[in-house]
């Protein structure tokens, strides 16, 4: 379709721009790609050298990230300040808190939308347009705009200081693109086949459960890890929710706490900053088509 | 489309779908933002439960204070900077990584695309560490080229620490924006390179008579992505300034976290007016650029 509007105007292509053309792509034609190829090389090295001085950091004297900080082979490993980290720090806690709180949000927001787009993109009924007209509209709320009350209202119900309470202002906050991914899917699967499961006797949760949800396998698989990473890397509102009881910590929040408390352990920073990316990198590296996938099809969208 | 006017019985199937999201959405989106434009007109000091109404004297109070707007400068001159630097170098990068003579190209993407995946707050703590004065790795890079005679405070000299978190900022989300100019370099149907080839266009012509006019789209998406989340940094500015030093890095959302929540009296409802003129202005920056969005596909219908 787009090759329709494009393709039959050659005639204004032609016909203008010669000397352009000449400088234009003699440059980009004689460019060798090696040299591309240095230079981004040259980037990555900028992109990664972060995570390898941390890591080397991890494993170092404190005393010798001070003296040889570009060094990254350190000159003995000492493993000691991943005990540190882990034991003392607290880190296994924190680690244990982000996992819950990850796996529970993730499961909730990913069921909720499906369950909200798919209402929304497959019928019309009474109070539809006001359904999505309030999700429209708060589609940029900035987390600064909603917390006090959010704050205020775990209070009231006594989720303020609970993992509970995370999660289920986590669930209930943003995540308005998810319906919007679900509800254009839905949207353009054929009605005959809802028509044909209602004539093999199939009820609307059926229907909802065994045909549409497992079909939206693609959005899900989208859905799971966007809500994945914004869950893991949350820090505004673990924050304000465990003021008072840093035994509810998540990674994020007690790597802020830890720096603060630890002014001098860099090596101890450094092994806890490890320890704390480390679960996301691997999977990461592992699911990295999916991650980029999935992206690539939110955006298509 | 598909959607069919729904019987009756159905009607309440749809809504048990709707329930759970109308709950939590409910209560911790929908209802806060409604609270916030009550909260944003009494006194409250937050240990205690009296809200004592004072009609629009907060917002008179905010908007005399100085502090205030040079917070919404800080965050408008953030959004300035790091948007296009953003948008426009991942652009080149996804043209290059595109390109199948590139060779690579899965590698260079994991790389880039590494640091969107990490936390950004532990991100925040660690480029503190990177950019120390003393002992971070970029000082003594810069001191033993001779560049430099002694460190630089990046994040502790207030001309320099907001660029220094732009920085990171471009560093940190670059691999995500990159992602979206790939997948849209990737709805270029090959034929239409083709046609243009045999008409005789050359590289820089593909580029810009194809590949740049139907990007523009997503350059509209994408641009309406970056800003949205640009004014909303918290994260990232939090763990690497505080907002500090001397207020120089101070953007809404940590001017709105230090009134609510670190002050010594937290002032609520003050917080809350400045929330409010914060949503505000996100939610009207937003729909003037949806407007644009979808101007933009008006105009390629009519085409």
């Amino acid at each position: 379709m787009t090759a329709t509007t494009t393709a039959p105007r050659p005639t204004t292509e032609q016909a203008r721009p010669r000397r352009n053309r000449r400088s234009g792509s003699w440059l980009l034609r004689r460019l060798p790609w090696w040299i591309v190829t240095l230079v981004l090389l040259g980037g990555v090295l900028l992109w990664i050298y972060p995570f390898l001085w941390m890591v080397s950091a991890s494993l170092k004297d404190p005393l010798e990230i001070f003296g040889s900080g570009l060094n990254l082979l350190p000159d003995t490993l000492l493993w000691e300040n991943y005990t540190r980290a882990w034991v003392d720090a607290d880190f296994s806690r924190y680690m244990w808190n982000t996992v819950v709180v990850t796996v529970v949000t993730v499961a909730l927001v990913v069921i909720r939308c499906a369950m909200a787009g798919y209402a929304i993109g497959r019928y019309d009924f009474a109070g539809r347009k006001v359904v999505v007209v309030v999700l429209v509209a708060t589609l940029f709320v900035p987390t600064g705009y909603t917390i006090i009350p959010v704050v205020e209202i775990s209070q009231q119900l006594g989720l303020l200081n609970s993992l509970t309470g995370v999660i289920l202002a986590l669930t209930g906050g943003g995540h308005v693109a998810m319906i919007l991914l679900y509800w254009g899917y839905f949207r353009q699967i054929p009605k005959e086949l809802e028509e044909s499961a209602v004539v093999d006797g199939a009820g609307f949760f059926t229907i909802f459960f065994r045909i549409m949800l497992p079909l939206a396998m693609p959005v899900t698989a989208t859905a799971t890890l966007l809500t994945f990473l914004s869950t893991w890397n949350a820090f505004f509102l673990p924050l304000v929710f465990t003021f008072s009881r840093p035994d509810l910590r998540t990674l994020s929040v007690g790597m802020q706490a830890f720096v603060g408390e630890n002014t001098t352990d860099w090596s101890g920073m450094a092994a806890a900053a490890t320890l704390s990316l480390l679960p996301v990198v691997i999977l990461f590296v592992v699911l990295q088509r999916h991650f980029v996938k999935g992206l690539a099809g939110a955006i298509k969208q | 489309m598909s959607v069919v006017a729904a019987p009756r019985r159905t009607q309440l199937w749809v809504w048990l779908l709707l329930t759970p999201t109308v709950v939590v959405y409910g209560v911790y989106t929908v209802y806060p933002i409604v609270a916030s434009y009550w909260y944003s007109l009494v006194e409250w000091n937050g240990f205690e439960a009296t809200k004592t109404f004072v009609g629009l004297r907060n917002y008179q109070e905010v908007f005399g204070d100085h502090l205030f707007w040079n917070a919404f400068w800080i965050t408008v001159l953030f959004v300035v900077v790091v948007v296009p630097a953003k948008v426009v170098l991942t652009l080149l990068l996804a043209i290059l990584l595109n390109s199948p003579k590139l060779p690579f190209a899965t590698f260079f993407r994991t790389a880039f695309f590494l640091p969107v995946v990490t936390t950004t707050a532990i991100v925040g703590v660690v480029m503190q560490f990177v950019f120390d004065p003393a002992s971070g790795p970029i000082n003594q890079l810069l001191v033993k080229i001779g560049l430099l005679d002694q460190g630089v405070n990046f994040l502790g000299d207030s001309s320099a620490a907001l660029w220094t978190v732009a920085g990171v900022y471009v560093w940190k989300w670059f691999g995500i924006t990159m992602i979206y100019w790939l997948a849209a370099l990737q709805t270029v149907p090959e034929e239409v390179y083709e046609a243009a080839r045999i008409d005789g266009a050359g590289a820089w012509q593909l580029l810009r008579r194809i590949t740049l006019p139907l990007l523009k789209p997503f350059a509209v998406i994408i641009a309406l992505l970056s800003i949205e989340s640009a004014l909303k940094i918290f994260d990232l500015m939090q763990t690497m300034t505080g907002g500090g030093p001397f207020y120089s890095t101070e953007v809404m959302e940590i001017y709105i976290y230090r009134w609510a929540f670190t002050a010594t009296i937290p002032q609520l409802g003050y917080a809350s007016a400045a929330a409010v003129l914060f949503g505000m202005f996100v939610c009207v920056v937003g729909l003037l650029q949806l407007l644009g969005v979808r101007a933009v596909q008006r105009a390629r219908v009519e085409r």
